[in-house]
């Protein structure tokens, strides 16, 4: 039999979704704007801001209303609290979205450091993420999730490559410090938006089966 | 250059339709007014000074703890407190504007219908405890018609169609209060009470007719009281909350169920008192 | 086992043994009376009796015929007087009148039911007969209504009391006034338990011998019209018993069967109507 508050569950849905699209175009937005020195990419990113961060309000005060009004159980509670969640997670995204479109500009005033070859990949597997936590969340796919917590490491592997070779340049250079800095800014907002993904992972994986997969290394006896 | 020609997003959504959810406005219009209403059981004195709207089109819910008048203020809605000897009302009740104490009761009865918290059908056949209000009130529609478009209403012309001559008194409990239901929509009233519909249902006929109410909604408006608030929570647009037959609080029921505005509300709906 | 403990086995096997006793007693008492009717009287049962008039006075032969058709005659008059009074000022008791008028009603209804029948009689020959210098069939038919009268309404009250008052709001919810709710459904609702009552009182006053014999007497021919007196079953056994006549006793005895069977017959009916069909919703 469907109940009225289904209405309400899928229409918490399609706004989170909805945030996540905006997220992940944003990602994409400003990983361009310094991959090919594009300002006006940079700007449409800080255009759309609000717009994110709008829907975080209403998806909070949403959650709010339907934990109020409905006693929801099992898997539609672990729902709302994974998108709870996630919403934070994918507000977070905008916002490195943001510093990354921010720093482009800055990067812009000076001439490229070096040819990008690792960034452009480490961007790559960071939107990938992004893609498939989303993807997840949306087909409540586990093996899918699997793979992004998987992807992390390579991410941090490839922020800490990004870092020794910027420290290399500016000791070799001192004028190209401003850039290759906003650069290493660059790889570790990446970085951070990698580790939202593995959130965003973590909490699909908790909606589906009701497992905790957070910290590893903590004992939960 | 990396010019992307992946598309920008891929999970393929699109924008949000516009809620059409619980709304947290005032409501544009109130189907009935009930103002400084205050209501006397031979000398005892149960509702002190009620100032009420019941939405048009909307849910209104009345809740509070055992005796608090919930009933009793309903009762006073189609006038049904005069069937008791020894009963009393200052204030007045006004339907679209009209004053009900002043009208005819038995047209006022037709205009705002009641379903009580037992299943009350009548000893005759599902057709005829349907027919019943409509033989006594005129019907528009021919009889057998009438019947049908109730039944469906009410959700239970599948469960009955084939059985329409049978006792009713053969329906379950849930089917019961449906027919009830049914029964009462049949002359087209302008609101439902419903008092305490689903307490002496099961778990999933109460869930079958909340989900009606919700449903009945763009039919008639509607009031319920229900002594069980998280009912009031999953059905209602507004809610009000009494206690000892004063009217603590009235709000939409989002507002009402987060952020309460009286300190006793908050006690009551978090089961800190009963 | 103890002597006191023996003491109280003992006892109460005698007081269960002695209670048995008294229950078989009452029991074979309708039994004794049904075998003594059926012994005496099953052969005077044939198609004469149903059919003929009496006999000439010491003449054998002859029936009942007229005395079946008066029994008739006068438990319609007694219906059309018992049951409308009854049933109306019942609805009346149940549904409009406050608590101390319906005590006062029900009370007088419970003495005038306890009136001893032969006063009932002296009664209606006051009133009925005196004034009009002769003994007649609407006499006896307005004896037996009065008799019929607290019977109807005690129980039309109690019946009607007994649907729930819910059934009452359900109507009046819809716009019923309140006479279409206590005739659409409230009586509906009680009319088994009416219909038996009223069966039951018919049964009782089918059998009512003294006041007849002061307002419709007997009659040995058919009794045209209502103003003649009447033979009736009561009377005619009332007479035929009483006489010198061998032939007239064993009719007697007929009679008291055929009296017998028909209440009988309408006690099980109206048990039968009261089990089948329960005017209370199912929970």
């Amino acid at each position: 039999m469907e109940r009225h508050f289904e209405r309400d569950l899928n229409e918490l849905k399609e706004r989170l979704l909805w945030m996540g699209s905006l997220a992940e175009r944003a990602v994409h937005q400003a990983v361009h704007a310094v991959l090919d020195s594009d300002e006006q990419l940079a700007k449409r990113v800080l255009d759309e801001e609000d717009a994110i961060n709008e829907l975080q309000i209403e998806i909070d005060d949403r959650v709010v209303q339907l934990l109020a009004l409905h006693q929801l159980m099992a898997m539609d509670l672990r729902f709302v609290l994974a998108v709870s969640r996630i919403n934070n997670d994918l507000e977070r995204i905008g916002d490195q979205a943001v510093n990354i479109a921010q720093g482009s500009q800055r990067i812009l005033r000076h001439p490229r450091v070096k040819p990008y070859v690792d960034l452009p990949r480490m961007s790559e597997v960071a939107e990938e993420m992004v893609r498939d936590a989303l993807n997840a969340v949306v087909r409540r796919d586990v093996e899918l999730a699997r793979k992004v917590l998987a992807s992390d490491d390579k991410v941090d592997h490839y922020r800490d490559q990004i870092f020794r070779e910027l420290l290399t340049y500016m000791m070799g250079d001192s004028s190209v410090v401003f850039p290759a800095f906003e650069l290493i800014l660059v790889a570790k907002n990446l970085e951070r938006i990698g580790d939202h993904a593995t959130n965003i992972a973590e909490d699909v994986i908790y909606l589906v089966q009701g497992e905790d997969v957070r910290h590893p290394t903590v004992d939960r006896r | 250059m990396h010019a992307s020609v992946r598309p920008a997003v891929s999970v393929n959504v699109n924008p949000p339709t516009v809620t059409s959810g619980r709304e947290a406005a005032t409501p544009a219009s109130m189907r009935m007014n009930i103002n400084k209403l205050n209501f006397f059981y031979g000398q005892k004195q149960t509702l002190f000074d009620i100032n009420l709207g019941i939405a048009t089109s909307k849910v209104t819910a009345l809740i509070g703890p055992s005796g608090c008048g919930k009933s009793t203020l309903l009762r006073t809605f189609n006038r049904m407190h005069e069937t008791v000897r020894g009963t009393r009302l200052q204030g007045e009740i006004l339907l679209d504007g009209q004053n009900i104490l002043s009208q005819d009761v038995t047209l006022l009865r037709r205009r705002v219908g009641m379903v009580f918290q037992r299943p009350n059908p009548f000893p005759k056949s599902i057709f005829d405890n349907v027919a019943y209000g409509l033989r006594i009130n005129g019907s528009k529609l021919p009889i057998a018609e009438a019947v049908e478009k109730s039944l469906r209403h009410a959700a239970l012309w599948d469960e009955v169609k084939d059985h329409l001559h049978k006792s009713a008194y053969e329906l379950s409990g849930g089917q019961q209060q449906r027919l009830c239901i049914a029964r009462g929509l049949a002359v087209e009233p302008e609101v439902l009470l419903l008092d305490e519909p689903c307490s002496a249902l099961d778990p999933i006929s109460t869930a079958k007719i909340e989900e009606l109410l919700v449903q009945l909604k763009d039919l008639c408006t509607i009031a319920i009281v229900t002594h069980n608030m998280q009912q009031a929570a999953r059905v209602s647009d507004y809610t009000a909350f009494l206690l000892m037959g004063q009217l603590v609080e009235f709000s939409p029921t989002p507002q009402m169920f987060t952020t309460p505005s009286d300190p006793r509300t908050e006690a009551y709906i978090t089961g800190r008192f009963g | 086992m103890n002597p006191r403990l023996r003491w109280r086995k003992f006892v109460s096997n005698f007081m269960l043994t002695l209670t048995g006793v008294c229950a078989a007693v009452a029991v074979s008492a309708l039994f004794f009376i049904l075998g003594y009717l059926v012994y005496h009287g099953g052969t005077s049962i044939n198609w004469d009796f149903f059919t003929k008039l009496p006999a000439p006075v010491g003449e054998t032969g002859g029936g009942m015929a007229n005395a079946i058709v008066g029994s008739a005659k006068l438990l319609l008059l007694a219906s059309l007087i018992g049951i409308p009074i009854g049933f109306f000022g019942g609805i009346y008791m149940a549904e409009f009148s406050n608590s101390s008028v319906a005590f006062v009603v029900r009370f007088a209804a419970d003495l005038l039911n306890g009136v001893p029948s032969i006063v009932i009689g002296i009664f209606a020959y006051t009133i009925a007969v005196l004034p009009f210098k002769h003994f007649s069939t609407w006499s006896g038919g307005l004896a037996l209504g009065f008799m019929m009268i607290p019977i109807t309404l005690r129980s039309t009250e109690e019946f009607l009391h007994a649907v729930p008052r819910a059934l009452r709001e359900g109507s009046m919810a819809l716009g019923a006034s309140r006479w279409r709710t206590i005739m659409s459904v409230v009586v509906p609702a009680a009319y088994r338990g009416i219909m038996t009552a009223i069966l039951l009182a018919l049964a009782r006053v089918a059998g009512e011998t003294a006041p007849l014999l002061f307002t419709a007497l007997g009659n040995r021919y058919w009794s045209p019209g209502w103003n003649q007196p009447t033979a009736s079953l009561p009377a005619m056994i009332y007479s035929y018993a009483l006489s010198a006549f061998e032939d007239w006793h064993r009719q007697a005895w007929a009679a008291g069967l055929v009296l017998l069977a028909l209440i009988l017959i309408v006690n099980i009916f109206a048990r039968v109507i009261l089990a089948r069909g329960a005017a209370v919703p199912r929970s």
